[in-house]
């Protein structure tokens, strides 16, 4: 068990070291470069040649990127060319709006299709399981921000039951959550059908297995049969799906952010875009990128301990 | 596949199609694809107005007969603008997937046939590229390079290449040692004879299911894009920019919003429909595969 773990942590830190490599060579390779998109055309060499040497851009390739992975393990991401604070300490300010934002957002949506899946496959072919099949399949795709638009639109602006804007007021905890309810329905629903159909397909496998059909036997009842053995084994793949999953609800966190003015990493990025804050951008990719090896990371990790069929396997 | 009455036999396309309008779902999903695709290419011919011709007095109307979804801030016709955004989104989906495809048949063909070592540096360029967010990553890049079609079309091909290139790899590996396979080796057939010959016909299928749900990803992504101002640039009608507009007058006029959010509904509800039955009929073990 320890040696999977170790393994996949290892695995993880040779992933992040690549992705950053590569996001950086990517910078170095495209046309036209992140000095002149700052400071404008009208910059004078002066000018360009003192911003270079303070992001180290007039360092070799090689110097430069030993140069970011020493500052990165370091905590150190540069500094915002414009307010001089320090770039790590910017994102870092804005990741816990993003992370409740979508720890809310899957939770409600986990637990929502977890139970539908479940009522589907017990009630299999019934009325109520065709129609969840039906509207899991119609809300799997649908983007994030159309859902977000239509909700804004339809309960903050028309009905005016929730706030448009902003993430509520520091240290209030109702309001807070008042305003997380339409940005967090926008990014769960389309989880909800997602992982209600997972559940089902999952539960109507596990149902069929040996360890039930022995608990059957034993004359257990339905209940205990359904959620003491079958619910533990078909949550699995919804585990593994939410981890690989989290770059899509990243993705989904941005659009979202955007239209409802709250903060966080997807509302900077994009304002950062709009000043041409170049580090901050970086940084909050970089960050972004961590979230999201550490979360497959941990999801093949939690999915061994609750299914020691994986650690065999490996 | 013998039914009691014994149909005729058809064509292996005719059987798939047969299939797929049997099921509701599947027939919601081709109707709805086809008419989206129809509507995109007759764009020309359908559109009652210029996407892109002002007229300013009219601006900002409710729908009418005029205007059957009303106008935008410039008085352009959003019914116009939706049919043309069409056209749009096709355009970045189409050679984004299809990139898509022949990179990850490539590289997963290769990983899945060729030596060890190879199959674990492409499965390892794989977790690295899956490893960004891709709205993100899109965003780094775009904020490099400014906003353009093209950027949106490369990046989401790059970060669309290990879903294709997985699932091949998987199908390839398991087919390797599939007795037609060894037989065909034991009689002299040339790797590159057995690629091609066996093993593509064998992952087109699977792959065209996974592109049929890819598709509404790609298109929700440019949408988004464009929505954020980083992807099509005006007055270039795309849906996601229509969005864009309807966001900054939503105290003005429901019209836009509505009118941008509903093609993009109906393409991924469509092309989701269409997926979900083919896959039924194409591979029923990848079941609950599909999706994010």
């Amino acid at each position: 068990m320890l040696s999977f773990i170790f393994k996949r942590i290892g695995l993880a830190a040779v992933i992040t070291i690549l992705a950053v490599s590569s996001l950086f060579l990517i910078v170095h390779m495209i046309p036209g470069d992140p000095v002149s998109t700052m400071l404008g055309p009208r910059a004078t060499p002066e000018m360009r040649a003192a911003l270079e040497a303070r992001m180290g851009l007039d360092k070799p390739l090689i110097a430069q990127i030993g140069l970011f992975f020493a500052n990165m393990l370091r905590g150190d991401l540069g500094m915002d060319v414009f307010s001089n604070r320090p770039v790590s300490e910017i994102v870092l300010g804005q990741v816990p709006y993003t992370l409740v934002l979508i720890l809310v957002s899957i939770t409600w949506s986990a637990v929502l299709g977890i139970a539908l899946g479940s009522y589907s496959a017990i009630h299999r072919n019934s009325l109520g399981d065709r129609l969840t099949g039906i509207l899991s399949v119609s809300v799997i795709a649908v983007p994030a921000f159309v859902v977000s638009l239509y909700s804004l639109l339809i309960f903050a602006v028309k009905l005016q039951w929730f706030p448009a804007i902003g993430a509520g007021d520091a240290g209030n905890w109702g309001d807070q959550l008042h305003h997380l309810v339409l940005p967090s329905l926008a990014i769960g629903l389309s989880w909800v059908g997602y992982i209600a159909r997972l559940v089902r397909a999952s539960m109507l496998e596990v149902m069929g297995e040996g360890h039930i059909r022995t608990a059957r036997a034993f004359g257990l009842p339905e209940r205990q049969i359904v959620f003491g053995y079958a619910l533990r084994l078909a949550i699995l793949p919804t585990v593994t799906v939410i981890g690989v999953g989290m770059g899509f609800l990243l993705s989904a966190a941005v659009f979202t952010e955007i239209v409802f003015s709250r903060p966080g990493l997807g509302k900077l990025v994009i304002d950062s875009i709009t000043t041409r804050n170049y580090p901050v951008v970086m940084g909050s990719v970089l960050f972004s990128t961590l979230i999201f090896v550490a979360s497959t990371t941990l999801a093949d990790i939690v999915n061994a301990i609750l299914d020691p069929r994986i650690r065999a396997g490996k | 596949m013998t039914d009691a009455s014994l149909p005729k036999p058809r064509s292996e396309l005719g059987e798939i199609l047969y299939h797929l309008v049997r099921d509701p779902l599947g027939l919601a999903g081709l109707i709805i694809v086809l008419a989206i695709l129809a509507s995109a290419v007759l764009a020309p011919w359908i559109a009652p107005y210029d996407p892109v011709a002002l007229n300013v007095p009219d601006r900002l109307q409710g729908p009418s007969a005029a205007h059957l979804m009303g106008t935008d801030q410039l008085g352009r016709d959003t019914f116009s603008r939706v049919i043309w955004g069409g056209r749009v989104a096709l355009q970045v989906a189409l050679p984004t997937i299809g990139g898509a495809i022949f990179f990850g048949l490539l590289l997963g063909m290769i990983a899945g046939y060729g030596p060890r070592w190879l199959d674990n540096l492409i499965v390892l360029l794989f977790d690295t590229i899956r490893s960004f967010p891709t709205v993100m990553f899109a965003l780094a890049v775009v904020a490099l390079v400014g906003p353009s079609l093209n950027t949106v079309i490369l990046v989401i091909m790059v970060t669309s290449i290990p879903t294709y290139g997985r699932v091949v790899r998987t199908l390839t590996q398991s087919l390797r040692e599939a007795e037609f396979i060894t037989a065909e080796r034991a009689l002299g057939a040339s790797t590159a004879r057995i690629m091609g010959v066996h093993l593509l016909p064998n992952v087109l299928g699977p792959l065209a299911v996974l592109a049929a749900m890819d598709i509404p990803t790609v298109v929700g992504l440019e949408a988004g894009l464009s929505f954020l101002g980083m992807g099509v640039k005006p007055p270039t009608p795309s849906w996601g920019s229509l969005l864009n507009d309807g966001y900054n007058l939503i105290r003005n006029t429901p019209w836009l919003i509505i009118a941008g959010g509903i093609p993009l509904i109906l393409t991924t509800v469509g092309f989701t429909f269409l997926g979900e039955a083919l896959r039924d009929v194409v591979d029923p073990k990848l079941r609950g595969k599909g999706g994010k």
